[in-house]
């Protein structure tokens, strides 16, 4: 025993160390892990966002430079937080706060203290920091708008949040994500790629250099500009007439389906959604829930049409032969469309309106009775309706039409499915489904829907997907499919005949325009709320479509403004000027526009939340 | 010296020692390895220190491969006597570093005398105990024996330098060499067990279980064929108790708060991989991350993030762990088995008695630190802050290891020279 006792207790104890080494490097892995959380640092290397232009290559966005105030709590001595959180502007409290927070994730690693500095408070900070040991200031890039138009459709960027980490594992904390409108949309062509550096990393989490000689490194995809269909000059225009008036408008450019302008109002600054006080200012427009800025009514808003769609109704009278261009009929201020049913007309008593006429003076008792032949006109009433509603849905309405922001409305265009669940089969007639004729009933359209059928009148059958994106850095042009509709092109003549003299003698000769030949149709929606659960009128929206010039059509656009009565008081103006702003960039007709840009809605607004009883339509 | 002496000297021990020492220069150079720094390979580096020491020992070697064995045996208390003097000059002149006085600082060279002393304890017990007049097994013999130990050891506690005192107690291993009971080994253990029972369990607890415990065995061996005494069973259980609250006092008022923190990481009772338990967690995490084959050399990431502490020195380990994974750690520990049972075997061949136990002498000075300091990188031993032979950086400590393989490559070769 005594000759072997120590070799025994080598082997004993060598086998025990081997043993070890075999449980910590062969049988378990999760040191290996361990070990490259602990020692590799990988960095993501970000290109620099792409900027958006408009159709003319104006700048609207790109990127400016701001700076973060970082501390480094180990680094840091004795100071004046009084005299700091003054310097930096922020309540002592918050300074406090977010120091102890630093300090508690970390005391060797920076934190941010206040994010987003602009470049003036910059100079001033940096002048006086040199006092505050462990405390510097550090570059980033965030959003600049050069004008201040164009939020609905432009979104914003902002941090990413858990909900986007899970649904997509590019992203990292702290990274930035497209919120809304164009930077949602395009994200992936804007941001490019980021790539990845590696670096080896020391006990104190502090880099040493790079890991394995940049071996993994990779490098960063460029992000592109995009050029995108907008008139600045146009939309910026648009939006000015808009102030004090809730509503908006959708231009459409008809050949091509490139949207000129998309207004909505209320709206704000998209200024106000950068540097530190983004949430504040964010929580601020959605809690606005009365005139609702962040809902944008060119694209989300449904409404009944009105007036316009009765061209949408010619269209299809003539495509389906219940009526031609010379047939008329016989209005005496409305007409009984069935027994005990009268439906008002603002026609003379005795009025005979052939279709032309009828689509100027916006005669509701002939397109009532072309709608009922319509709907008559096959074996069933079902039938009927139905090839109705398809020649419709040709024009893109009742769905969504695919453009490329991802909010939107589908509308809605009954068919005999719905009234049949509706009324029970058969319970249903063309009488009673009578005010689809006119825009009313159970149509809904959104602006953008409308702006996109006038596009398709003027283009005489057919429409091109109404569109954002006019080219990328890369995407030079892009291609679009005409979508033609199911009314043949010779239908449109007389149609735009009549939405020609609608603006030459008809109900919206405040829109002509010097030596252009403006096509349009007024309208005037009736409209209804809920106060305390009770269904309540307000004053009808104004309504106006138009597209100019008649031949080789420039434009197209609908407007709207809520509660502004009839189609000619707000929006048959606005559209009028809006094109004579685009066609000839320049306004002459000073006094009309001096008339929208002072004109309010304001004290219409107010009328139904203050509560006491009030009249409509004055 | 004759032509045959080049036949005799140990070539297997010598290739083991010098792949050793290569070996933990490789290490200590990634270690230190800056690659922001890009620099090659440096007299003035760790690394190169270590290989200037290892041509420093290889001349003094070679002058010790002449020098008559008897020399030694007969110097051994003068060199003992001397290295006793220089730990007590500590006191006086020492240079105090990270709160332990255990160098000499001259002209710029550190020496450590506690690294002279084990040379010379080895030396002055192999002596003591190839004395015609010693018996081990008698208590005089022993309690000498244990004295020679226990001089440096209280010299070297008193530093304080906890980890190489032990070093000094484990060489009371050499007596069992000499007959000593292996009764003594038992108790030992025995002691081990209730040390560290005492930590991890109330004392009160341990007593009670104690005392059950020892009637347990004495009713089972208690037989009417065979009677036996209940006597010794008091005394171990009085003996055991003592021993029990001087351990309990002894932990909880001599030691410092760091030195029970170790033992708390290490038996469990901390979960604390921020602060106590950083040092075993970081080397767990290098060495279980190098895998089969591990990282390769210089591309250890754990080692180039400095995440292991004094890791050129105490934890070189996880260095050969991380960078030479599996393969390149047990091949390691090999080398050093076959180190130490080649030179327990050929001190078996001695006649010398004293040539034998002072073979016996490095073979235990080479297993304790072994032991003690690659159990800590594995975290199976607290942290005891003692080098790994022939690898880790530090001068004093691969010249006196490397002073006592030649002394052993000089009594194997002279083996048959009987005086």
């Amino acid at each position: 025993m005594k000759r072997y006792y120590l070799q025994i207790l080598t082997l004993l104890v060598a086998s025990i160390f081997i043993l070890r080494l075999l449980l910590l490097q062969i049988f378990n892995s999760e040191y290996k892990s361990l070990s490259e959380d602990n020692a590799v640092l990988e960095s993501p290397i970000y290109p620099e966002r792409g900027f958006i232009f408009d159709r003319n290559g104006k700048i609207l966005v790109a990127n400016q430079i701001a700076y973060d105030l970082m501390v480094i709590p180990e680094n840091t001595k004795i100071f004046d937080t009084v005299e700091l959180s003054k310097l930096i502007n922020l309540s002592i409290d918050e300074f406090k706060l977010n120091f102890y927070k630093a300090k508690k994730f970390s005391r060797k690693i920076p934190s941010i203290i206040l994010g987003e500095i602009s470049k003036e408070d910059h100079a001033y900070i940096q002048e006086k920091l040199w006092k505050y040991d462990g405390f510097y200031l550090q570059k980033k890039s965030i959003r600049k708008y050069y004008h201040d138009i164009g939020s609905n459709f432009l979104g914003y960027i902002s941090e990413v949040n858990d909900l986007d980490i899970k649904k997509d594992k590019y992203y990292k904390t702290g990274e930035l994500i497209g919120r809304q409108g164009i930077e949602k949309y395009y994200e992936n062509i804007l941001r490019g790629k980021k790539g990845k550096k590696f670096f080896q990393k020391d006990r104190f989490n502090r880099i040493i250099g790079s890991y394995k000689n940049g071996k993994y490194d990779l490098l960063p995809e460029t992000a592109n500009n995009l050029k995108l269909t907008i008139d600045l000059e146009l939309q910026k225009y648009g939006e000015s007439l808009f102030k004090n008036k809730r509503g908006g408008i959708v231009a459409i450019e008809p050949k091509t389906g490139e949207i000129l302008a998309l207004i909505t109002a209320p709206n704000y600054n998209p200024n106000i959604l950068l540097g530190r006080d983004r949430s504040k200012n964010y929580r601020k427009l959605a809690k606005d829930t009365i005139s609702k800025p962040l809902f944008d009514r060119g694209l989300q808003a449904q409404y009944s049409p009105g007036s316009p769609f009765k061209v949408l109704n010619a269209l299809i009278g003539l495509q389906e032969g219940v009526i031609n261009k010379n047939h008329s009929y016989v209005c005496n201020k409305g007409h009984f469309y069935a027994k005990d049913a009268f439906m008002e007309c603002h026609c003379k008593v005795g009025t005979k309106n052939n279709l032309i006429t009828a689509i100027h003076q916006s005669c509701n008792s002939y397109f009532a009775k072309t709608y009922k032949k319509i709907i008559n006109s096959k074996e069933t009433v079902s039938q009927g309706l139905d090839i109705w509603s398809n020649h419709l849905k040709s024009f893109g309405l009742g769905d969504y039409l695919g453009y490329d922001l991802s909010i939107g409305q589908k509308g809605f265009i009954p068919n005999s499915i719905y009234y049949n669940n509706w009324y029970r089969d058969g319970g249903w007639k063309a009488s009673t489904i009578i005010s689809n004729a006119i825009g009313q009933g159970e149509i809904l359209t959104t602006p953008i829907q409308m702006a996109n059928f006038t596009a398709a009148i003027a283009n005489r059958g057919y429409y091109v997907t109404p569109h954002f994106l006019k080219s990328t850095s890369e995407i030079k042009t892009r291609k679009f499919k005409k979508k033609m509709t199911t009314i043949d092109s010779i239908h449109f003549k007389p149609v735009i005949e009549g939405m020609e003299k609608v603006v030459k003698y008809g109900t919206a000769r405040i829109a002509q325009i010097k030596n252009i030949e403006v096509c349009g149709k007024t309208g005037t929606v009736e409209n209804f709320i809920k106060i305390n659960g009770k269904k309540t009128q307000l004053t009808d929206h104004s309504m106006f479509i138009a597209f100019a010039p008649k031949t080789q059509p420039k434009i197209a656009l609908a407007v709207f403004v809520e509660n502004g009565y009839w189609g000619s008081r707000w929006a048959a103006p606005i559209a009028s000027l809006m094109i004579e702003k685009y066609l000839k960039n320049k306004v002459e007709r000073k006094w009309l526009e001096n008339r929208i840009l002072k004109g309010s809605l304001e004290i219409e607004y107010s009328k139904h939340l203050s509560g006491k009883p009030f009249k409509i339509n004055e | 010296m004759n032509k045959t002496y080049l036949y005799r000297i140990d070539w297997l021990i010598i290739i083991c020692y010098i792949s050793l020492v290569l070996f933990g220069a490789v290490n200590i150079y990634s270690t230190t390895y800056d690659n922001s720094m890009n620099q090659g390979f440096s007299p003035e580096s760790l690394a190169g220190k270590h290989i200037i020491i290892f041509f420093v020992s290889f001349l003094l070697g070679f002058l010790i491969l002449f020098i008559k064995t008897q020399f030694f045996q007969q110097l051994s208390y003068v060199i003992y006597f001397v290295s006793i003097l220089s730990l007590i000059g500590l006191f006086f002149f020492g240079e105090t570093v990270n709160s332990a006085t255990s160098w000499y600082l001259i002209k710029g060279i550190s020496l450590q005398p506690s690294e002279l002393a084990k040379i010379g304890t080895a030396l002055a017990i192999s002596r003591h105990l190839s004395d015609f007049n010693t018996d081990i097994k008698k208590t005089k013999s022993l309690l000498t024996g244990l004295i020679l130990i226990l001089i440096p050891f209280l010299l070297i506690i008193l530093q304080p330098d906890p980890g190489s005192a032990i070093i000094f107690g484990s060489f009371f291993l050499v007596f069992f060499r000499e007959g000593l009971s292996f009764n003594y080994l038992f108790f030992l253990l025995i002691a081990l067990i209730l040390f560290i029972s005492t930590l991890l369990i109330e004392v009160k607890y341990i007593i009670i279980l104690l005392v059950i415990f020892s009637l347990m065995i004495f009713y089972i061996l208690n037989r009417p064929s065979k009677k036996i005494k209940i006597f010794p069973y008091i005394i171990f259980i009085l003996v055991s108790t003592t021993f029990i609250l001087s351990v309990n006092f002894i932990f909880d008022s001599v030691f410092e708060q760091r030195h029970r923190d170790r033992f708390n990481v290490i038996l469990g009772l901390v979960e604390d991989t921020q602060g106590l338990g950083y040092n075993v967690n970081q080397s767990k995490i290098a060495i279980g991350s190098g895998g089969l084959k591990g990282k390769g050399f210089l591309e250890g990431t754990q080692t180039k993030g400095n995440f292991v502490p004094e890791q050129q020195t105490d934890y070189i380990f996880t260095t050969v762990g991380e960078e030479w994974g599996f393969v390149g750690s047990s091949l390691l520990i090999l080398i050093f088995v076959i180190l130490i049972v080649r030179m327990l075997n050929q001190a078996e061949k001695q006649t010398n008695i004293f040539r034998r136990n002072f073979i016996y002498s490095i073979c235990i000075l080479l297993f304790s630190h072994f032991t003690i300091n690659i159990g800590m990188s594995l975290g199976l031993l607290p942290t005891i802050g003692i080098p790994l032979p022939f690898i880790s950086s530090g001068g004093s400590s691969l010249l006196s290891f490397s002073l006592l393989i030649f002394i052993y490559l000089n009594f194997d070769s002279n083996r048959l020279n009987e005086w």
